[in-house]
């Protein structure tokens, strides 16, 4: 059971929580408390948008671990409007096409069960085609 | 016989409001196709089904998402957040605190589920009423939402569909609709009931009807009708809980109320019956469409059996604030058609051990 | 400064042996490394592996192997860097003499795939990816490639099956080669029809897991035993750069940073220009991975890597030979054991050895040891000097 590990990036899954530079306000994600751009502490936390676009993406057809209840199953990385890139599920996608620069937003959905059905549940970040435009 | 209205102390109404529906779809003829030869009348046109990543919990999250663009408060600024479904996915853990956490409304919060059939949703919007109305709150979140099963083969898998909507209820002077007044009606009626550890749910034929649903829907809104002295023709809008298309549409008649009042939250037909969501859906999808002024009844039915009534008004907040989120018609319009097979693995019914 | 010389090779056939033990293999390796260096006594043992933690319940493999192998006692330390591993541990190695504090130091790189089947082996390689971000949306390794190579294929405009040449070369030299997984050419034909993997990634596109192990052993010319009679090989240059962990925090994932810069340094500090590698033993575990290497150490301009594989540049015969005994395509993909077959197959390149894989009159071997999408590569530049 990894209970405490994904119990601690509970925030960062659910919510797409981040971090903002107070120095050169360089949007982070993942939190990594030192900002990849200026290099000072970075440690205020900033909630993204959860709009993006596709840079890239593949099929996984042969799912790891704890995976293979899905499969087949889309994987992306996905270019943040704020600028980050992330790597994340790509759902709801029905008959859907994807293609690269197709924007997306970020939903939390099942990511897997910690362990087998009887282990707790892990809810994440994924992204799906913009429905419409709100 | 005295008051029996649920009326708050002070004036509290919807401040926000959102909904969800899920991508898929399964026509009821496909189901027809493969449990009665294609034979017999159809209760829905379709229902929509969760893909594989979904449960109540994120489907809660979402319309909880859309209530908050709306409402436009902080997420710290709730009190509490309650979920009503009869499909938690947890037996023990709460899907409100996964939700609570997920909009970033911890850790100041009230959390709880709620579970009453299908008026899971509309009990926590009453004590909501209540929490607000009180002064104890200011603001505080309501949801119903259900992925309800049914056997397969059984008349329920016609229409046991995914779905519900989320509310926040605050006070009236910054609502989109001020919640007038409440009343429910309960009673011991065993006409749909689900034992534990058992997957689907076990239902009385046809005597979920008349003693069950038209007894309980009818008595609760005729009653709040009463205290209220109003008439259907006071309402622009009605919506009544919906598990076929008939149901909430003779309802609708024995109350008085036309097939126009009832148009535009009669959902049932291209979402199925979402339980616990099934009637406040439909409440999200007049609230996309109505106009400052309009007066909406709603009333919800849980098996079991109770019938929350709302007496319900628009202001001029709506205007502004109803196209902050995505309308309950966008994620209707968002389907994809799936057939029995795709359906049976999403819903978890092909057994692997 | 003191000169690091290669005095002795070993390895095992690579492949799936269901019968053979993790020390087993390490020990036929090691005994023939040995023996190879005429008689050298190890003073320390670096092992190079990724997963046998994972896969084989096995941590501590320093020990084990000292023990196993005859050389109770000696200082010995596994080393990790995903499937740089055995980059890496070459680099221990390296060193470790350059120090002067060892005298003859063993550099083994060992794994064990097949000690499990099933999805299992796929969760463990994904581990060696960022498990909090990249692993838990369901991400593999081959899922990495596939993302860059999609992307690849987007911004390059490379029309369809053009990485194919890539495991077509790594398949036509791996006949040569007695140890390789694949000794058999395969038709373009083959590769447009193979099963997708994780499109655009196809089974031909996808170095193959199998077990191995290969052994080195390090010296300086001093201390070369007298009736010593293979060429001299010495280690002109060792470098290791690194990059992010996760794909999506680079700037420019199709960049290869770390594999750049490890060239670029390591051609540096061997005072050689590129044009004087006469073979390049990239980490091919994906087609992919051989174009974006090749265009990270200057072979090819960026996004032109895929020609080189097209146009016969990276042939025996070609203009820099690539893969020369198969690469991870075709002699398999042995984990962390690949980046100390690498050196291995160098060496017999250097030696004059190579059979019908050899490259004529080589004098400088490049080889690079990625560990997993470059965000570790260690690379080393292997010299004849006599």
């Amino acid at each position: 059971m990894e209970i405490p590990r994904h119990w601690r990036l509970k925030q960062q899954r659910y919510g797409l929580v981040g971090e903002v530079c107070p120095h050169c306000d360089y949007k982070i994600f993942p939190p990594r408390d030192v900002c990849p751009n200026c290099g000072d502490e970075a440690k205020t936390l900033y909630t993204f948008s959860g709009k993006g676009e596709v840079f890239s993406f593949t099929t996984i057809y042969e799912a790891p671990t704890g995976f293979d209840h899905a499969a087949p199953y889309t994987v992306a990385i996905v270019k943040l409007d704020e600028g980050p890139m992330v790597t994340a599920q790509l759902t709801d996608l029905g008959d859907q096409p994807i293609e690269i620069g197709m924007p997306v937003e970020m939903v939390t959905r099942k990511m897997r069960n910690d362990g087998d059905e009887r282990g707790v549940i892990v809810y994440g970040y994924k992204f799906r085609p913009a429905v419409v435009a709100a | 016989m005295p008051n029996t209205l649920l009326t708050p102390n002070r004036p509290v109404g919807i401040v926000g409001y959102g909904s969800y529906v899920p991508r898929y779809r399964i026509a009821a003829r496909e189901i027809a196709r493969v449990w009665a030869g294609s034979k017999g009348g159809l209760p829905v046109k379709e229902k929509a089904v969760p893909g594989l990543d979904e449960d109540v919990i994120t489907m809660s999250i979402e319309a909880a998402r859309n209530a908050m663009l709306r409402a436009q408060i902080e997420p710290a600024q709730l009190r509490a957040v309650w979920v009503g479904s009869e499909s938690h996915p947890y037996a023990v853990k709460p899907t409100s605190t996964v939700v609570a956490e997920a909009i970033g409304a911890v850790p100041h919060i009230q959390a709880g589920d709620w579970e009453f059939a299908c008026k899971a949703g509309t009990e926590a919007m009453v004590a909501a009423m209540g929490f607000v109305g009180s002064g104890m709150a200011d603001y505080a979140l309501a949801i119903g939402m259900d992925t309800a099963q049914g056997k397969p083969g059984d008349a329920l898998e016609y229409t046991a569909a995914a779905g519900g909507a989320a509310f926040i209820i605050g006070p009236a002077e910054n609502a989109l609709a001020t919640l007038n007044a409440s009343y429910s009606y309960v009673t011991d009626t065993p006409d749909f009931w689900r034992r534990e550890y058992q997957k689907y749910p076990e239902h009385g034929v046809r005597f979920t009807g008349e003693p069950a649903y038209f007894q309980h829907i009818t008595s609760s809104s005729k009653t709040l009708m009463a205290e209220l002295g109003t008439t259907a023709k006071d309402y622009q809008w009605a919506v009544f809980h919906q598990p076929n298309t008939k149901f909430p549409q003779r309802a609708a008649q024995m109350l008085g109320f036309t097939p126009e009042q009832i148009a535009p939250g009669l959902l049932v037909p291209v979402i199925g019956n979402t339980y616990s969501g099934a009637s406040i859906i439909g409440l999200t999808a007049i609230l996309d469409i109505a106009k400052p002024g309009d007066r909406i009844l709603l009333a919800s039915f849980g098996s079991g059996a109770g019938s929350d009534a709302f007496d319900i008004t628009v202001t001029d907040k709506i205007t502004l604030r109803a196209g902050l989120a995505r309308k309950t018609q966008e994620y209707i319009a968002r389907r994809t058609e799936i057939d029995y097979a795709t359906y049976a693995r999403y819903r978890d019914k092909i057994t692997m051990k | 400064m003191t000169d690091v010389i290669l005095a002795g090779i070993g390895q095992t056939e690579v492949g799936e042996h269901w019968g053979i033990a993790l020390r087993d293999l390490a020990l036929t390796a090691i005994r023939q490394a040995q023996a190879d260096s005429g008689g050298l006594e190890p003073g320390a043992l670096f092992v190079g592996n990724m997963l046998a933690p994972n896969l084989s319940n096995q941590a501590h493999l320093g020990v084990l192997l000292a023990d196993h192998c005859g050389l109770r006692g000696i200082e010995a330390v596994t080393v990790e860097a995903a499937g740089a591993s055995g980059g890496a541990a070459l680099r221990q190695g390296y060193l470790a003499i350059k120090s002067g504090l060892v005298d003859v130091a063993l550099v083994v790189g060992v794994e064990k795939f097949t000690d499990q089947v099933g999805a299992g082996v796929d969760a463990a390689v994904a581990t060696t990816s960022d498990s909090d971000f990249e692993a838990v949306q369901g991400l593999t390794a081959t899922g990495q490639a596939a993302l860059l190579m999609r992307r690849y294929l987007h911004e390059f405009h490379v029309p369809a099956g053009g990485l194919a040449g890539f495991p077509l070369v790594a398949h036509a030299n791996g006949a040569g080669n007695p140890n390789a997984m694949f000794r058999k050419a395969i038709k373009p034909e083959v590769y447009s029809k193979a099963e997708m993997l994780s499109d655009p990634v196809n089974l031909f596109d996808a170095a193959p897991h199998a077990d191995g192990a290969a052994a080195v052993i390090l010296t300086r010319a001093d201390l070369l035993p007298k009736e010593f009679s293979h060429p001299l090989i010495k280690i002109a240059a060792s470098t290791v750069s690194t990059d992010t962990l996760a794909l999506h925090d680079r700037h420019d994932p199709l960049g290869f940073w770390a594999a750049r810069e490890s060239v670029e340094a390591a051609l540096h500090k061997a005072g050689i220009a590129l044009e004087q590698v006469n073979f390049f033993e990239y980490h091919d575990a994906f087609s992919l991975y051989a174009a974006l290497s090749l265009e990270a150490a200057g072979f090819a301009a960026r996004g032109e890597g895929w020609k080189l594989a097209e146009d016969g540049s990276i042939a025996l015969k070609g203009r820099i030979p690539c893969a020369t005994l198969g690469g991870l395509k075709a002699r398999g993909f042995p984990g962390g054991a690949t980046g100390v077959y690498q050196a291995v197959e160098a060496a017999l390149q250097l030696r004059g050895v190579a059979g019908s894989c050899q490259v004529a009159g080589a004098t400088f071997g490049l080889i690079q040891s990625l560990g997993g999408p470059a965000s570790t590569s260690v690379v080393h530049i292997l010299e004849k000097i006599g």
